[in-house]
């Protein structure tokens, strides 16, 4: 977490999608033309936002076993990394079926699912701000979260498959493997994922450590007036 | 009577619906030049995303600077 040869390979990684996301080729396609070069930028966003999730099952299962509360912290620290990086991918998302399913939100079941995962997230934060008891708060938020993933992962990845569907990978719909596959796009796309991945990874650590000092002066407080 | 006044005078107004207008000159350019735009304004909000969570924690570390 605190070194730093990851980052700089998250920013590089990040850089060079972004520019290479604008200037390489990619295959000429009806409807999205030119747009699909946010492949390179929307969903990214979505790979960071599960990996952060993921990071944060890892530490509440941690919690449960060990009773740290550094995994307490560590939780909800990727969780509010997730959480941002789910609002940018739920906005861009929306901006990008503004130009070309025609609505910014049009009620596409996967639209409406990831807004509900965003919800059973947000679901937590509310929870967690409502037991004042510490080590209640969590346990209670650490069984929360660990239920919460595989619903988020149902709502995302299963139960839109089930209905037909605008967004790619979806329903009827192929991925968008079945006309990227051009290698091109790959260059770009793997190392973009790759990349912000690693920066939300890294907005992470930083929240946490933001977090625990913020802790440690709390606690230094209260035995300072004491 | 009131209601058939009423009813009357709503059939005498007509109120045309353009359902495919114009448009605002925003979405035009936008959708415009093979919709480039519409990445530019993606990475435009996620630049967005990332200064707003700047802000945000250059606040919380301005608080721990103040009572330290």
């Amino acid at each position: 977490m605190y070194k730093s040869w990851w980052k700089i390979l998250g920013a590089v990684l990040v850089v060079y999608s972004t520019i290479a996301g604008f200037l390489f080729t990619v295959p000429p396609l009806p409807i999205l033309h030119q747009s699909i070069r946010n492949l390179y930028f929307h969903v990214p966003m979505w790979f960071s936002m599960i990996t952060l999730f993921s990071i944060s099952v890892y530490h509440s299962i941690k919690y449960l076993s060990n009773n740290d509360e550094v995994h307490d912290l560590k939780a909800v620290q990727s969780i509010n990394a997730g959480i941002l990086f789910g609002i940018l991918g739920l906005v861009t998302g929306s901006v990008w079926a503004r130009f070309t399913w025609g609505q910014a939100w049009s009620f596409d079941v996967k639209q409406n699912f990831a807004a509900i995962a965003m919800l059973l997230y947000f679901a937590y934060l509310i929870l967690r701000n409502a037991i004042d008891e510490e080590q209640k708060r969590a346990k209670i938020s650490a069984i929360y979260n660990i239920f919460a993933f595989p619903m988020m992962v149902v709502l995302l990845f299963v139960l839109p498959r089930l209905s037909d569907s605008l967004h790619p990978g979806n329903g009827g719909n192929p991925g968008f493997n079945a006309y990227d596959l051009d290698s091109h796009m790959r260059m770009v796309f793997y190392p973009a994922c790759a990349g912000w991945i690693m920066i939300g990874g890294w907005i992470y650590s930083i929240l946490f450590r933001v977090a625990s000092l913020e802790k440690k002066k709390l606690v230094s407080s209260v035995t300072t007036q004491k | 009577m009131k209601k058939l006044i009423t009813t009357l005078l709503m059939l005498m107004m007509a109120v045309n619906l353009f359902a495919q207008g114009e448009g605002s000159p925003i979405a035009d350019t936008l959708a415009g030049s093979e919709k480039i735009y519409v990445v530019v304004v993606c990475v435009t909000v996620i630049l967005l995303g990332l200064l707003i969570f700047l802000f945000s924690i250059e606040r919380r570390i301005k608080k721990l600077e103040k009572k330290s």
